[in-house]
């Protein structure tokens, strides 16, 4: 899932400014798991413009905001209110802003930060798992991801900076590399470990990137 | 007689670190450099020492070899990606560097300039293959070289870690890219270097000790406290504690535990990190029992 954190309101006022009609969208999906762009989020949204003096036109939680065909179709029904507005307040990831921001003629206005593709842990406890690198290194590393989980993307094992199984970056954290060994050890693989990985092959990851799935 | 030569051929070798200055005077840099000549076999010149912004290694190494000293280059992952290691250790080779130490690098977060982005794009084992790429006459990428380098290549260990399996993994990964020398994180404990030295085996490769000249309790304390793979026993921060000179004390601390490694043969030579204190070196060395490096 990709993990959203609503911006400052003072932030969002600031790209509002000099804007009166304001539209809001939200997201079924994400932002909805996140309570980032669920309809909730927007009824709260919508109260706290309206006591900044601002008019909303309309709100709509697109389901979700990331799929262009479905968005363009909902957006479709509102073009009057749209039309109307003066800006849209997006409260969707970054994906699904720059999806609504391609179908519509009025200034597309984030309303979150996008924070990473995590896993929920639990409901409002999100942690970063995946960082979409390109090539899965999950197969040797007993399904804990080095890329994502140690903090210097490290592929042949702990730095000098783990303490108690602790990374010295951040203590809250585990030292992936430390749990990578311990799982591996458990599994009776660590030959694993002892492959020497070549730094990644970086033109996997130049962005943008584009899948086409043939048929 | 070069660090490599002394090592290789048995020899117990003596390295000191000296971090490049924050600025353009390397003043202080070379006096405390030319101090240590002859009494030393090489200099370990650190790279961006815990993230902090100076003068490079490069340019510090290359002005230890125009005094006539032997550097130690020390090369990290953290700011540099392979295009920019490759051309450093190019660059060193061409300006008379012969040793080359890969390390990781510390996180960005701990140094001067924390909202840099850290590289990491190689870390030490990845640093140490591509060394050896470039002394096979070919870079990352199998293009060939005008005129190739050879170095000497170390790394690091830490002796005090949990689990300490994992740590001699590593190790050993090292050895298998091309390290010859390790340098160890510093050791105040000559029993828990002991017991280091036996759980290596027969994993064969060149060890310094490293060696901190602690300067007060506090020191130790902080060090205990904030910096993974150190551990100073309470019976030496109570000697500190109770000497009239501490920086002497601290001294005379090391000055003892080098030579307790030296006769005991735990290793092949020593690693010297005064941390901004390089003016007491030579009056460390002058304690010890050591053959001069010359």
């Amino acid at each position: 899932m990709v993990i959203t954190q609503p911006k400052p309101f003072s932030e969002i006022l600031q790209f509002l400014e000099g804007k009166k009609n304001i539209f809001i969208t939200g997201c079924s999906l994400c932002a909805t798991s996140c309570m980032t762009g669920g309809e909730k989020e927007i009824l709260a949204m919508e109260q706290k413009l309206l006591e900044e003096g601002k008019q909303v036109t309309g709100y709509a939680v697109l389901d979700p905001s990331c799929n262009k065909l479905q968005a363009r179709a909902t957006l479709k029904k509102q073009k009057q209110v749209l039309d109307s507005s003066d800006a849209i307040l997006c409260m969707a990831c970054g994906d699904g802003a720059q999806t609504v921001a391609g179908l519509v003629n009025v200034p597309v206005y984030p309303a979150n930060d996008t924070m990473f593709i995590g896993e929920v842990e639990r409901i409002g406890h999100f942690s970063e798992a995946c960082r979409a690198c390109g090539q899965c290194e999950l197969g040797w590393t007993a399904g804990i991801c080095p890329i994502t989980r140690c903090a210097k993307s490290l592929l042949n094992g702990p730095c000098g900076g783990s303490r108690n199984g602790k990374c010295e970056v951040n203590p809250e954290n585990d030292c992936a590399w430390v749990l990578i060994y311990k799982r591996l050890k458990e599994l009776n693989e660590l030959d694993q470990f002892m492959e020497i990985k070549s730094p990644k092959d970086y033109s996997k990851a130049s962005n943008p990137r584009r899948v086409t799935v043939g048929k | 007689m070069g660090l490599k030569q002394k090592l290789e051929s048995g020899g117990f070798a003596v390295t000191t670190e000296m971090a490049p200055p924050k600025g353009t005077d390397f003043k202080r840099f070379k006096e405390c450099a030319l101090a240590v000549k002859g009494m030393v076999d090489a200099v370990n010149v650190t790279d961006f020492q815990s993230a902090v912004v100076r003068a490079s290694s490069l340019g510090a190494a290359a002005i230890l070899v125009e005094e006539g000293l032997e550097p130690v280059m020390q090369i990290t992952g953290r700011d540099r990606n392979r295009i920019a290691i490759q051309g450093e250790l190019l660059s060193a080779s061409a300006l008379g560097i012969k040793n080359v130490l890969a390390l990781t690098g510390d996180h960005p977060s701990f140094g001067d300039n924390p909202q840099a982005k850290g590289v990491f794009e190689m870390d030490s084992v990845n640093i140490l293959q591509v060394a050896r790429t470039l002394m096979g006459g070919k870079d990352l990428a199998g293009n060939d070289l005008a005129g190739t380098p050879d170095f000497y290549l170390g790394a690091s260990v830490t002796p005090v870690y949990d689990p300490m399996e994992l740590q001699l993994l590593k190790m050993k990964k090292k050895i298998q890219v091309g390290a010859r020398f390790f340098q160890t994180q510093a050791v105040f404990d000559i029993e828990l270097f002991k017991k280091f030295i036996t759980a290596m085996g027969d994993i064969d490769a060149k060890i310094l000790v490293g060696v901190i000249p602690l300067k007060s309790p506090g020191m130790a304390n902080y060090m205990n406290k904030n910096v993974p793979g150190i551990f100073v026993p309470d019976e030496i921060i109570e000697r500190l504690r109770k000497s009239q000179d501490r920086v002497k004390e601290g001294l005379k601390i090391a000055a003892e535990f080098i030579n307790e490694v030296r006769q005991q043969k735990l290793c092949d030579g020593i690693h010297i990190m005064a941390i901004g204190a390089e003016e007491n070196v030579p009056a460390l060395l002058e304690m010890c029992d050591l053959d001069s490096a010359a």
